[in-house]
């Protein structure tokens, strides 16, 4: 092989490496606390302090106020509207579900979780899903097909929630009731647009919690999975203003692309940079356990942690008695579209904005959430123990 | 008489390089006052230098391998799958593991020798296939487990009285390059970088040129299959694991000196690239730079050391005074 040919092919494989790579093309915020201290753009005061409020406000369930109604079935300050012109008594619905992806364990969770909710429903009688591998040109084309196929109802978990809107609206004005959950569209003509209370909130979370389990002064490291996913990008940036208003020193803002072994090395390295660290924040638990891990191999003990609700991280938590907190973005929010269709298609009325709770697991609570015999990826806040088929379809 | 043992060409370079990062370690991080330090860099390290020694095999005989990050995705995710976090399921599966390996090394060089692809193409190919073939099977989320023994290799360390605690992947990575290195000063090893230097006169000489290329890619594909057992071990299951590591074993062999397109370059000199970015990146974490900036660091690296070895030689020739050949 001459020395033209490698100079081509390195060419090339620079270039695959630029297309590939899921780096940002922007310098991130570098590991200080002083860009740490400037305000993200993605921060929005006023939603800010929205989710603050859903934080302490009761639940309500829609049909009585006494509280038998199940988290995914409650709604926050709801605003209900009629659903009148769309009933369609006597059952025998057509539900049709466009899903952005199921390409990561949350996601899995959340769509079995969907599919033992459709079967609790004998009036359903058909399920329709088109899965998008989250494409947004694949999602706009299911769509499209999924009008032509007669479904009683439309749900629908965006891709991405600009490109989306146009298919969304085309959907709309087919008549038939459109339900939109996870990320939003921007339009208001769904029926319903069904969320937990969101990343402000989620981020929030975790960062009070250091803000009181770290000493004044200690060293808090944050891990991001990717910039610019404005769920991610929000609860970043309600922390970082958390934070900035706090005594704890943000020491490193760190992005791990979700590896489990990258993020592990930056832990490792900012132990052995900065001494010790006295909090670890995550804008997402997937590498939380390979970061606990992290502390443990360098022989350190382990500080304060933020995770999320998946099995790996609580069981750690419980095994290694850590002081931690899982702010949850629940998977059984995928059980409300298809209460949402139902309620539609019967002539209840819905929230405009279904805004469902989103607890967390504290302390307290986390024996209820650990459940060994359950795969180590799975989302504990899936509301589906009560569900006929559990375990087995979660496995 | 025997030749005075001597360095590679360009094992000089990689080697002053990473005794200055070493060096620049101990300053910027107190971590680095004691070995400690310097085996958790080594422990982090070692996934690419086993890497960054299969990879030398291919480029030293003039080809590249790019299927070895998503064949390190493929076998994590393939073996919490299989050990479902169960100890009894270990050593099976980790020798099904390195079949695997095995397996994909010889389809890449079935391809590359008896079917004339160069093995850019098929080698992108076959990172594009197992990709694939992991989305579709796990649906991009990997499910079991790993069982606490199979994570040995790669997290545990060893007892040994005067270092402390030796981590198994040290040991491991000291293995694959003590024998590597054994490996290139045989007759083979020599032929396989003859090969990459004009392989005309290697069949012409009766070398087996097919045979030769085949085992680097067998080779490559099987040490990417020990850097997934290290890494798995190292940090449990993750779909994103192997993400880029093919350009960074390139980035780690062209560093040590390689030149791409083979003939030319030493596995020491390979590992020693491997080495040397893994502690640039950490002597970049603790001087505060944004990790972020490691893909532009890598490919600074990868230009500017190839643009070296292309106009290095001739450098050197110029500085180096006549040498009067013995009669």
């Amino acid at each position: 092989m001459n020395r033209k040919w490698s100079a081509a092919a390195l060419a090339g494989a620079l270039t695959l490496a630029g297309c590939s790579s899921d780096l940002p093309s922007a310098p991130a915020p570098g590991g200080t606390s002083e860009s740490a201290k400037t305000k993200s753009e993605f921060f929005d005061e006023t939603e800010f302090e929205r989710q603050r409020r859903f934080r302490v406000a009761k639940a309500v369930g829609l049909d009585s106020q006494d509280g038998a109604a199940k988290p995914w079935e409650q709604a926050l300050e709801p605003q209900l509207v009629d659903t009148a012109k769309y009933a369609k008594p006597g059952g025998g619905y057509h539900l049709c579900f466009s899903n952005a992806s199921v390409d990561n364990p949350w996601r899995q969770v959340g769509f079995k979780t969907m599919k033992e909710e459709v079967k609790l429903h004998p009036e359903i009688t058909n399920f329709t899903v088109l899965d998008a591998e989250a494409k947004d040109d694949k999602q706009i084309s299911d769509i499209q097909s999924l009008a032509s196929q007669g479904c009683s109802a439309l749900i629908v978990s965006p891709n991405t929630t600009a490109t989306l809107t146009p298919a969304v609206e085309a959907a709309c004005a087919t008549g038939v009731p459109v339900i939109v959950f996870d990320r939003g569209v921007k339009t208001s003509c769904p029926v319903t647009f069904i969320h937990p209370i969101g990343g402000f909130a989620f981020g929030a979370d975790g960062a009070e919690f250091l803000e009181d389990e770290v000493k004044p002064g200690g060293k808090v490291l944050a891990l991001r999975i990717l910039p610019g996913v404005d769920v991610l990008e929000q609860r970043w940036a309600a922390a970082n203003e958390i934070f900035s208003g706090s005594q704890v020193k943000v020491v490193g803002v760190e992005f791990t692309n979700g590896d489990a072994a990258k993020t592990k090395s930056i832990v490792n390295e900012y132990i052995q940079r900065e001494g010790k660290i006295d909090g670890v924040w995550m804008d997402a638990g997937a590498t939380a356990v390979a970061a606990v891990e992290a502390f443990q191999d360098a022989g350190a003990a382990i500080p304060p942690f933020v995770g999320e609700d998946q099995q790996d991280f609580l069981r750690m938590w419980a095994d290694e008695k850590m002081t931690a907190i899982a702010p949850t973005y629940p998977t059984y929010q995928w059980r409300t579209p298809i209460i949402a269709a139902l309620r539609v298609l019967g002539g209840k009325q819905v929230p405009r904005e279904w805004v469902l709770p989103q607890p967390k697991v504290t302390q307290d609570t986390l024996g209820d959430f650990i459940k060994q015999d359950m795969p180590p990826l799975h989302y504990a806040m899936c509301g589906c123990e009560a569900m006929p088929g559990y375990p087995a379809p979660w496995k | 008489m025997r030749a005075r043992p001597r360095l590679a060409d360009g094992t000089g370079p990689v080697l002053v390089v990473l005794l200055v990062l070493l060096v620049a370690l101990a300053f910027a991080g107190p971590a680095y006052a004691e070995p400690s330090g310097y085996l958790a860099l080594l422990k982090r390290a070692a996934p690419l230098v086993v890497l960054a020694v299969g990879q030398y095999f291919v480029i030293a005989s003039g080809g590249f391998d790019l299927s070895v990050g998503s064949l390190v995705t493929a076998e994590v995710v393939v073996a919490a799958r299989l050990v479902d976090g169960d100890d009894a399921n270990t050593w099976w599966v980790i020798a099904s593991l390195l079949g695997c390996g095995l397996l994909v090394g010889l389809v890449n060089g079935l391809i590359t020798t008896k079917l004339l692809v160069p093995s850019f193409i098929v080698t992108l190919g076959m990172l594009l296939v197992l990709d694939g073939a992991v989305f579709l099977w796990s649906g991009g989320a990997p499910r079991g487990a790993l069982s606490p023994s199979f994570r040995v290799l790669g997290r545990g360390s060893a007892d040994v009285g005067v270092l402390g605690q030796v981590p198994w992947s040290v040991v491991v990575l000291l293995v694959v390059v003590v024998a590597a290195a054994w490996f290139m000063r045989s007759g083979t090893g020599r032929m396989l970088l003859a090969v990459g230097d004009n392989e005309n006169v290697v069949r012409l000489a009766g070398g087996r040129v097919d045979r030769l290329r085949l085992l680097a890619f067998v080779l490559s594909a099987l040490l990417a299959s020990v850097a997934a057992i290290l890494l798995a071990g190292f940090a449990g299951v993750s779909a994103q694991v192997g993400e880029g590591l093919e350009f960074r074993a390139i980035t780690a062999v062209v560093l040590g000196g390689v030149l791409l397109g083979g003939g030319r370059g030493s596995v020491v000199a390979a590992a020693a690239g491997a080495l040397s970015l893994e502690a640039l990146f950490s002597l970049l974490n603790l001087l505060g730079v944004s990790g972020a900036l490691e893909s532009a660091v890598q490919g600074v690296i990868i230009i500017a050391a190839v643009a070296y070895a292309a106009h290095g030689a001739g450098l050197r020739r110029m500085l180096r005074r006549p040498v009067p050949h013995p009669a």
